[in-house]
């Protein structure tokens, strides 16, 4: 049995279901992401964890012990909220310490574990100063010191980055990723941002609607998406799915049987350029990005089909400008009707 | 703050202050009148300038025992208070951090009691305080105070929670906290303007009530306020005792209504003004 083990979670609010029968095993010291879209029910899943919803179906079972109807304050675990959530009349080390002066620790064993804490996260400093007296991320710092001074059995994160700007929130997902490396504490984290996903979790969860998508490494569900919907929504810029209709001469171009009605995907790094009348399809460039270590370049064919392709380099090209289109077939992923991949790309396998 | 200006500055001071003086009137005519003979309070035009005396003082302290109404004054508007503060605080507690649907309704029903007319209860209370043998004894005017300065606090307190993160409540109940501990520890920091200040309104509205107290007391349980409305008494009108009597029984309420405005006008304002 796995060390956090979800079995058929049930959530309803009214009439609508808001968490459908989920059901996930996390081992000990496993760095897991929830990720999808807003209203996917990844927050609400990540607080019937913490108890801080009461569940309405099925088991939660933390070390082999049923902490289904368990009160938040008597599961053992810490979260990190995105609000940060400090206590406004309180110290940055009785913030700290709050946890351990509730549960009677010996004085001298919480001095020494706030010191200790506030070292990691470089918050010696700011130990006497209340919350109000620090910047976004020195709060957010204190949140998490909050969360690893008690030791708990599973850290929990819900989008605890997305207060800060860009620069920081880089910053500061390093240091999670390397607090996570020094401590081996088993975290669940909460995101909408999939670069969040990608760099930090060991495992990734893609939830759609209350419902798991997928589970896997984020390089399996890049690689190897099991539909549509983790194909589109894990990768920047997105998969670019076109419907094999819309292309007539793409099932010959590519060689490949597309299911009927079905879709055929492609990373943008996979969709090469060539000069115009060579390449499989041809085009014309509607819109380039430059990013400077990369170019987007955003073609439309002429059927009307939209595709971006990633280039390693600058490019001499121009809006308007036709070019034409190379595949590799190898790198192809086919979906079906409905969603489902029929076939994945041979990248990785 | 900002002003729409359709005033001269100058006009508008007068205007404050025509308004300030007309409300202030009544209290410096008491404050006068206490300080005359009854003859001189009587006397038509009202004299302005006049020798101070303190014998009504005197004569309402032996006439009728100022200390033992002050006395009742202050056990049951603090008694009532710190009972209403010990009912009041979960109840708003439950109400902004476990708000069902039914919430709201809840508290413009508690509200609307206070529309009903005082009196409307007036002969069920008295006949239950009858027959229970509590007629004229500080628990009952305790009791009454409470109850029916409850709604406001409830009201009050409760607005002053929903200012309150959840989420701080919420990391408290992960950090380890209970109900308890919460509220000790999270909740009674957090709000304690609005403890101050809804415990400063209720002292307020329970040494300033007369309705039941001149209902529910005499000699024994009676408030100040009964002590004024003694001196409107069947030997007739005694202008400068009565005026002595109103100031010493106003007089430790203003003090207190003086030094906390700021918490009183916030309290008023239900917490919107911070």
């Amino acid at each position: 049995m796995s060390f956090l083990e979800l079995q058929g979670i049930e959530k309803h609010f009214g009439a609508m279901r808001a968490i459908k029968g989920i059901a996930l095993g996390i081992e000990k010291g496993e760095f897991v992401v929830f990720v999808g879209p807003s209203g996917c029910g990844k927050s609400t899943l990540l607080r019937l964890i913490a108890g801080l919803e009461t569940i309405d179906g099925g088991r939660l079972l933390l070390d082999g012990r049923d902490i289904t109807r368990l009160p938040s304050s008597k599961r053992d675990l810490a979260m990190v909220f995105q609000s940060y959530a400090l206590y406004p009349h309180m110290s940055v080390a009785d913030n700290m310490s709050f946890a351990l002066r509730l549960a009677n620790v010996d004085k001298a064993v919480i001095r020494e574990k706030v010191q200790r804490a506030a070292e990691i996260l470089n918050l010696v400093p700011y130990l006497a100063r209340t919350p109000r007296e620090l910047s976004g991320g020195q709060r957010q710092r204190v949140a998490i010191g909050r969360a690893i001074v008690r030791s708990p059995k599973v850290f929990l994160f819900d989008e605890p980055l997305s207060n800060l700007d860009a620069a920081l929130r880089g910053q500061t997902r390093v240091e999670i990723a390397k607090l996570h490396r020094e401590l081996g504490a088993t975290t669940i984290y909460v995101t909408h941002d999939q670069v969040e996903a990608m760099t930090l979790a060991d495992r990734v969860v893609v939830l759609r609607d209350g419902e798991i998508e997928q589970v896997g490494t984020p390089l399996d569900l890049y690689d190897r998406p099991a539909n549509q919907f983790v194909a589109q929504f894990i990768g920047t810029p997105q998969m670019n799915v076109v419907a094999a209709d819309a292309v007539p001469q793409f099932e010959a171009v590519l060689g490949l049987k597309v299911p009927a009605g079905g879709f055929v995907g492609l990373r943008p790094e996979c969709v090469g350029l060539t000069s115009p009348g060579s390449g499989q399809l041809r085009a014309r460039v509607e819109l380039i990005e430059s990013l400077g270590a990369e170019t987007l370049i955003h073609v439309s064919t002429e059927q009307g089909a939209q595709f971006i392709s990633r280039q390693n380099s600058r490019s001499a090209l121009h809006t308007g400008d036709a070019v034409g289109l190379s595949f590799d077939p190898g790198a192809a992923h086919l979906f079906d009707a409905q969603g489902r991949v029929a076939r994945n790309a041979g990248v990785g396998n | 703050m900002t002003h729409t200006s359709f005033l001269p500055l100058a006009a508008r001071t007068i205007a404050a202050w025509s308004a300030t003086l007309l409300l202030v009137f009544p209290l410096l005519w008491l404050f006068l009148t206490a300080f005359k003979t009854e003859l001189q309070a009587i006397e038509v035009p009202p004299q302005l300038i006049f020798t101070p005396t303190l014998e009504n003082f005197a004569e309402v302290q032996v006439r009728s025992d100022y200390l033992l109404y002050a006395k009742n004054s202050v056990v049951t508007s603090v008694a009532s208070t710190l009972l209403g503060l010990l009912i009041a605080a979960p109840a708003a507690y439950s109400m902004a951090f476990f708000r069902t649907r039914h919430t709201r309704d809840l508290l413009m029903w508690m509200l609307s009691t206070k529309m009903m007319p005082a009196v409307g209860a007036l002969v069920p209370i008295y006949v239950l305080a009858q027959t229970s043998g509590m007629l004229d004894t500080l628990t009952s005017l305790t009791l009454v105070f409470t109850l029916s300065n409850l709604p406001i606090m409830v009201w009050m307190l409760y607005s002053y929670f929903k200012d309150i993160p959840p989420e701080i409540l919420e990391a408290a109940r992960m950090d380890g906290a209970s109900v308890w501990s919460e509220f000790r520890h999270v909740i009674l920091p957090l709000g304690m303007a609005g403890f101050a200040s809804t415990g400063l309104l209720c002292l307020v509205l329970s040494w300033n009530e007369a309705f039941w107290s001149l209902n529910l007391s005499s000699a024994k349980a009676g408030t100040l306020a009964t002590l004024i409305a003694s001196y409107s008494s069947p030997e007739g009108l005694f202008w400068a005792k009565l005026s002595a009597a109103s100031l010493l029984a106003i007089a430790p309420i203003v003090v207190v209504g003086w030094f906390s405005q700021k918490q009183l006008v916030q309290g008023l304002t239900f917490g919107a003004v911070k």
